[in-house]
């Protein structure tokens, strides 16, 4: 109970700052859009084709966009030393690890719902296969990306040109659930094949990997 | 400095018997053993490739084993520590070369028996990935400042063993283009013929040997390094010392 309100806390207070600038939102929207109109220019999407390719593309975007603010989420911490306060602090470490993946995921979620309507329209949309079954797949591929994106930010944290490493090591970790998460969407989109496979591997994966985070976080915040 | 002398002879009887076991190993699989039944001359690759893909799924382990290690003694004893990560990095970079080799030779194999040197298959986009995971974790190494790189690498090597097993499960779900496991497989058809068996054996232990002696001279380097930076540290401490004084 003690944990929860702790995470709480840590999910509270970056809601409020994002509130207060909403910097990650927007420039996450932004690029996605500008991502979005430059792969339909490279593909010149027609209905049959873009179902083909929109699972890609979503996921690719969403993907770029996540890894731009993640980096910015941790350096806001670096101001005023406040992540030295928050390692002295008695507070669990992983409950700020939570609370702000918690934090990140509910951020790409705005930028998903505010791009499906662009993917819409951009793509002529029109799902064959269970178009519900995108309201699991969508949060299973979000958190996916976001536990161990916010992870490894806060890994190369205090590394040399952190922006740089930060999808070095994300973009091999998360292959397999890109995988998992773009044929998922594509099996929705077109229709053609069962997503479910798709979806258990997707939830294997965030079980293994949210543990891993949540066990490992308290070594990388204090690697010394 | 006896210990060191010892150690060194040892590596250098390691090295000769390595270097006999290669030649004996190589010459089985070009000259003695029968050419393959379907893929005459070229199937010879076999020898080389399959103990190189074999042997860099076994150097992870080590590589894993290294840095649970590191993150266990971290704090409760630092020297016995330093060692460990010094077992990681020399076992990183064998996986790397071994994944390389694995690679290559397959591509090699691939455009003569496929007639494309890559496609997109689960196997080989596993090993692919493997390969990229290494590489993240040097990458890692060589961005991350010098009091903290060994924790982090360490939790990414963690990371990487655990998307091993998630990436290897996709070999079932996907298509495969590439022949069936040749070795542990459920395939009724997989396994070689007994004639091939001994020049598969010696080179597996050949190659085996080779990657234990690599590993060996990484990781007394490396320890070489660790202590060199230690005395440049002490060194630094009684001339801040004595400054003082």
């Amino acid at each position: 109970m003690n944990y929860a309100r702790h995470v709480w806390n840590h999910l509270k207070k970056d809601v409020r700052l994002e509130w207060r600038s909403r910097d990650s939102v927007n420039g996450m929207l932004f690029f996605s859009l500008l991502v979005v109109v430059v792969f339909s220019l490279a593909f010149d999407p027609t209905a049959a084709m873009s179902r083909e390719i929109a699972g890609g593309v979503l996921w690719v975007v969403l993907l770029f966009a996540a890894t731009t603010a993640l980096n910015q989420s941790w350096t806001r911490e670096l101001k005023n030393r406040v992540l030295e306060a928050q390692r002295m602090s008695p507070a669990p470490a992983s409950a700020l690890f939570v609370g702000k993946a918690l934090a990140n995921f509910l951020f790409v979620t705005i930028v998903e719902l505010a791009l499906a309507p662009m993917f819409i329209l951009f793509y002529n949309l029109h799902a064959l296969g269970q178009a519900r079954l995108l309201w699991i797949v969508m949060p299973l591929g979000t958190w996916a990306l976001v536990c161990n994106g916010t992870f490894f930010a806060a890994l190369g944290l205090r590394t040399r040109n952190r922006e740089m490493l930060l999808p070095l090591i994300l973009f091999p970790v998360s292959i397999p659930a890109l995988l998992g998460m773009m044929q998922a969407t594509t099996a929705i989109l077109t229709g053609e094949f069962e997503p479910n496979l798709w979806i258990r591997l997707l939830i294997a994966y965030n079980v293994a990997f949210t543990a891993a985070c949540v066990l490992l976080f308290e070594t990388v915040l204090n690697a010394e | 400095m006896e210990r060191s002398r010892i150690l060194g002879s040892l590596a250098f009887a390691w090295l000769l018997l390595t270097l006999a076991m290669i030649v004996f190993a190589t010459r089985l699989g070009l000259v003695m053993a029968p050419p393959d039944a379907l893929q005459g001359n070229v199937g010879r690759i076999f020898y080389y490739h399959v103990p190189h893909s074999m042997l860099s799924l076994v150097w992870p382990y080590l590589n894993l084993a290294a840095s649970i290690g590191f993150l266990y003694w971290r704090r409760r004893d630092p020297l016995k520590a330093l060692s460990a990560d010094a077992l990681a990095i020399a076992s990183a970079e064998v996986t790397l070369v071994y994944a390389t080799i694995c690679l290559t030779t397959g591509m090699l194999w691939g455009r003569v028996q496929w007639g494309i040197w890559w496609t997109w298959d689960a196997r080989l986009t596993s090993m692919l990935l493997l390969w990229l995971l290494y590489v993240s974790y040097m990458m890692l190494r060589k961005f991350s400042s010098t009091g903290q790189t060994q924790t982090l690498a360490a939790v990414l090597s963690i990371f990487a063993a655990i998307d091993v097993p998630i990436v290897y499960k996709s070999i079932d779900w996907w298509r495969t283009q590439h022949p069936s496991p040749v070795f542990f497989s459920k395939d009724p058809d997989a396994g070689v013929d007994k004639s091939m068996m001994p020049a598969f054996v010696a080179n597996i232990i050949a190659w085996a040997m080779w990657g234990i002696l690599l590993i060996a001279i990484r990781y007394a380097l490396e320890r070489r390094r660790q202590a060199l930076e230690q005395d440049a540290a002490l060194k630094a401490i009684e001339d801040s010392l004595e400054f003082t004084r």
